[in-house]
């Protein structure tokens, strides 16, 4: 048993070898070398190979009538199939078939001293196509000018794939008297909201597809607001709105980091996952980290029956910003 | 030669004239190094892409009309989605090796750019890039530019929660464009983001024929502007810049290059069938209000990510008018800046060094030191950037702040490229004048005895070269 083991331990040896040598030696190039393999054995390896390859090809076939037939086995039969055929070609590349060393001269345009000859017939070829045309430089104007008219009529176009006029980047469905929804349809109860939550909500009736519709709510504690006095009543009980689409690349703003220990951690803000843009929520929505330039648009606030309701529109454009952003904030 | 095959070339012959140049064809000769096999493993992962690509879109349904979901995976039961992502789940769940075959797809992807960006490399580092062959490594990277657009569509198309970040991202940078950027992103969604029903139509139409029929064109002309001076070589004994010494296509090189497609093959269809990609129907169907922590692109895009994140917080704003919002540097000039470097990386080197002859023999990196440390700080670049992307799974596992590996990315970004670049020289440098190959262990020389029983030693590189330039 022990010498069988050691028999078989010298093969994988010796092909170990065999396989290094291969792999690791520096075969050097010699023009002009054919040599016939004749190697039957090679010839038996590959066919046995193609054969196999075709057994694992009818194999993916048997599974993929099964019903409910299993990706990893699908994707196991068919990728050993495809790995039979392709180590029964190189194994015939590599010893069934002649081995070939050629060289082969390049073309003559790929030689570095040879290429003027043929420029110059080309060249004369394009220039007797113009003999005895007198007003060459009126004739180019004028194929210039057909030229420029009709790549404009052919670009204008593209101009209908835009939406139709009024659709602007700055559209909103937030006015004044705007009830605030949840994702079910339901008004906001702002008793419902607790200290340090936060809540998707929308517009009341408006399309939730549409980038100003929705909100990020959350709840501090009223003492710890910081808003700009022309903000003073926009946080009733501490309950602030903001635009949930970040400026910078309109990601939504889904995280809200909210202190459990207020002493020794960062303040309550939202931020961004996409790029880590930080908006602190306190002073209304500044921007404190990442990529971001313009604040959060907050969305004023006041509480009727209980409910959350719109004070007015966004305090600024909603989403990332372009061109006019300033003038239809 | 059996008579059939002399009766289809006969046919061939009498109809095309084709015998001769299919001789020539079969004589033509490929170098051998293993370098050269990346391009063709991105050829092969295309033809693999188109063929998987075909059957996915026999199922998929490129609509934003809304229906509730009934399928066959549970937890998305009675939610609202679109027919898009419906029916990308539906594909994977319920059309038998529809799973097998969209992993596959998006594996191929994935490996597509990657085996294009070690093509690129080595083209670059080899300096394969010059006469006449600069016209075709600008159609190179113009396929490369168009392949990672069309990754990006590709993955968008689906709906998912993923993907529909990765729009958003991609409609914030083109709002980004300095004074026709709210004109574009409007022009081109349809709208406001997320845009009207038509863009996934438009999406569609780009990812399965704008883009594919442009690539393969464009490959086509890559091919044949590689085959007309013929391939590369490196320097070797009996090579020179007239001729080009290696296997002739038929039979060796076109049974191993098979071999190697199959290859290809098998790998994409062992990751698609055993290792899961993108499992959409985990991150649920996207709404604009929705997104999600710790979300990445696939690789290609993971330095745009990185360079978004990295960017400080600026714009430029003239009186009222933001003429240049933030996402513009990030998206838009550093993508710019690195593949404008690569644009025009061989008029540099014409100019600089005034070398305007026609090269058919490849320099080794440390050949031109120069060349070498300058573009190992450009991948060094774009490679630091694309980590920086990484910063929120970093922080997830390691548990490094966010803020404090942003401000160390920073700092890398401008320091690594530098040390790089002055290591790569050194290292350049050294192995030019000691003439050492790292990669060949041994580190024996050859070495002749002569009649009178002295030693001269061989050089092992250039021993019997008969030409050099």
């Amino acid at each position: 048993m022990r010498a069988r083991v050691l028999t078989v331990l010298g093969w994988v040896w010796r092909y170990a070898l065999a396989a290094l040598v291969l792999l690791f030696s520096h075969r050097r190039t010699v023009a002009r070398e054919r040599e016939l393999p004749a190697n039957t054995r090679a010839e038996t390896w590959t066919a046995s190979l193609l054969f196999a390859a075709a057994l694992a090809g009818l194999a993916f076939v048997a599974i993929y009538a099964f019903d409910d037939a299993d990706t990893q086995l699908l994707g196991l039969s068919i990728a050993v199939a495809l790995a039979l055929v392709a180590a029964g070609l190189i194994l015939a590349a590599s010893l069934v078939v002649p081995q070939e060393t050629l060289e082969e001269c390049r073309p003559a345009f790929a030689d570095p001293t040879e290429e003027e000859e043929d420029v110059e017939d080309a060249a004369l070829t394009l220039r007797e196509g113009v003999d005895g045309v007198t007003r060459r430089r009126l004739l180019k104007a004028a194929g210039g000018a057909a030229g420029v008219g009709l790549g404009t009529a052919a670009l204008a176009p593209l101009a209908s794939l835009g939406p139709a006029v009024g659709d602007r980047l700055g559209a909103s469905p937030w006015k004044d008297g705007v009830r605030l929804v949840e994702e079910n349809g339901m008004p906001v109860k702002a008793a419902d909201l607790e200290i340090g939550s936060f809540l998707t909500a929308f517009a009341e009736g408006a399309d939730k597809e549409q980038l100003a519709t929705s909100l990020a709510v959350v709840r501090v504690k009223p003492d710890e607001l910081e808003l700009p006095e022309d903000r003073a009543g926009w946080a009733p009980e501490g309950i602030l709105a903001f635009s949930k689409i970040c400026t910078h690349a309109q990601c939504a703003i889904s995280l809200f980091r909210y202190p459990l220990f207020a002493e020794r951690s960062p303040g309550p803000a939202l931020v961004c996952p996409c790029h880590y843009s930080t908006f602190d929520v306190l002073d209304g929505g500044e921007r404190i980290f990442g990529p971001a330039v313009r604040p959060l648009p907050q969305l004023p606030l006041r509480i009727e029956d209980g409910f959350l309701v719109a004070a007015g529109p966004f305090s600024g454009a909603v989403g990332a910003s372009w061109g006019k952003v300033k003038e239809e904030g | 030669m059996p008579l059939t095959t002399r009766r289809v070339l006969r046919t061939v012959e009498s109809r095309t004239g084709g015998a001769s140049p299919l001789t020539k064809a079969l004589r033509y000769v490929f170098p051998d190094h293993w370098t050269f096999l990346f391009g063709e493993i991105a050829m092969y992962t295309f033809l693999i892409l188109v063929a998987t690509g075909t059957y996915l879109a026999l199922f998929f349904e490129p609509s934003t009309a809304h229906v509730i979901y009934h399928g066959a995976y549970a937890p998305l039961r009675g939610q609202e989605m679109t027919k898009a992502y419906a029916s990308a789940v539906n594909l994977s769940f319920e059309v038998q090796a529809g799973l097998l075959i969209r992993q596959v797809h998006h594996w191929a992807a994935d490996v597509f750019l990657a085996a294009i960006t070690i093509h690129l490399m080595r083209i670059f580092f080899t300096g394969a890039f010059r006469k006449p062959r600069d016209v075709n490594y600008y159609v190179g990277l113009t396929m490369l530019v168009l392949a990672v657009l069309e990754g990006y569509v590709g993955y968008s198309l689906l709906d998912d929660l993923l993907s529909g970040m990765g729009l958003a991202i991609g409609n914030g940078v083109a709002l980004s464009l300095p004074v026709v950027g709210g004109q574009l992103g409007v022009l081109l969604w349809g709208g406001r983001f997320p845009g009207a029903g038509d863009f996934f139509s438009r999406l569609f139409f780009v990812h399965v024929f704008l883009f594919p029929v442009l690539i393969g064109s464009l490959m086509a002309v890559h091919l044949a502007l590689i085959a007309r001076p013929h391939h590369t070589q490196f320097r070797g004994r009996g090579r020179s810049e007239r001729n080009v010494v290696g296997t002739p296509m038929w039979p060796a090189y076109a049974l191993r290059s098979l071999g190697l497609f199959f290859a290809v093959a098998a790998v994409l269809f062992a990751l698609g069938g055993l290792v899961q990609i993108n499992p959409i129907w985990q991150w649920g169907p996207y709404e604009p209000y929705l997104g999600t922590n710790g979300a990445q692109p696939d690789w290609y895009l993971g330095w745009l990510i990185g360079a978004l994140r990295l960017m400080p917080h600026f714009d430029v704003v003239i009186g009222n008018y933001t003429l240049i919002p933030n996402p513009f540097w990030g998206g838009v000039l550093f993508p710019g800046a690195v593949f404008g470097f690569l644009y025009l990386w061989p008029t540099i080197e014409r100019r600089w060094t005034g070398d305007r002859r026609i090269h058919n023999l490849l320099d080794r990196p440390r050949d031109n030191p120069i060349r070498t440390a300058i573009g190992a700080a450009v991948f060094t670049l774009v490679a630091t950037v694309f980590f920086a992307g990484a910063a929120d799974r970093a922080f997830v596992q390691f548990g490094v702040p966010y803020e404090d590996q942003l401000w160390g990315y920073r700092a890398l970004t401008i320091l690594l490229p530098v040390l790089v670049f002055f290591v790569t020289r050194r290292i350049c440098r050294r192995l030019r004048a000691s003439g050492e190959h790292p990669g060949r262990g041994s580190g024996a020389v050859m070495v002749r005895r002569s009649a009178a029983g002295g030693f001269e030693q061989l050089d092992p590189e250039h021993g019997g070269e008969t030409a050099d330039s």
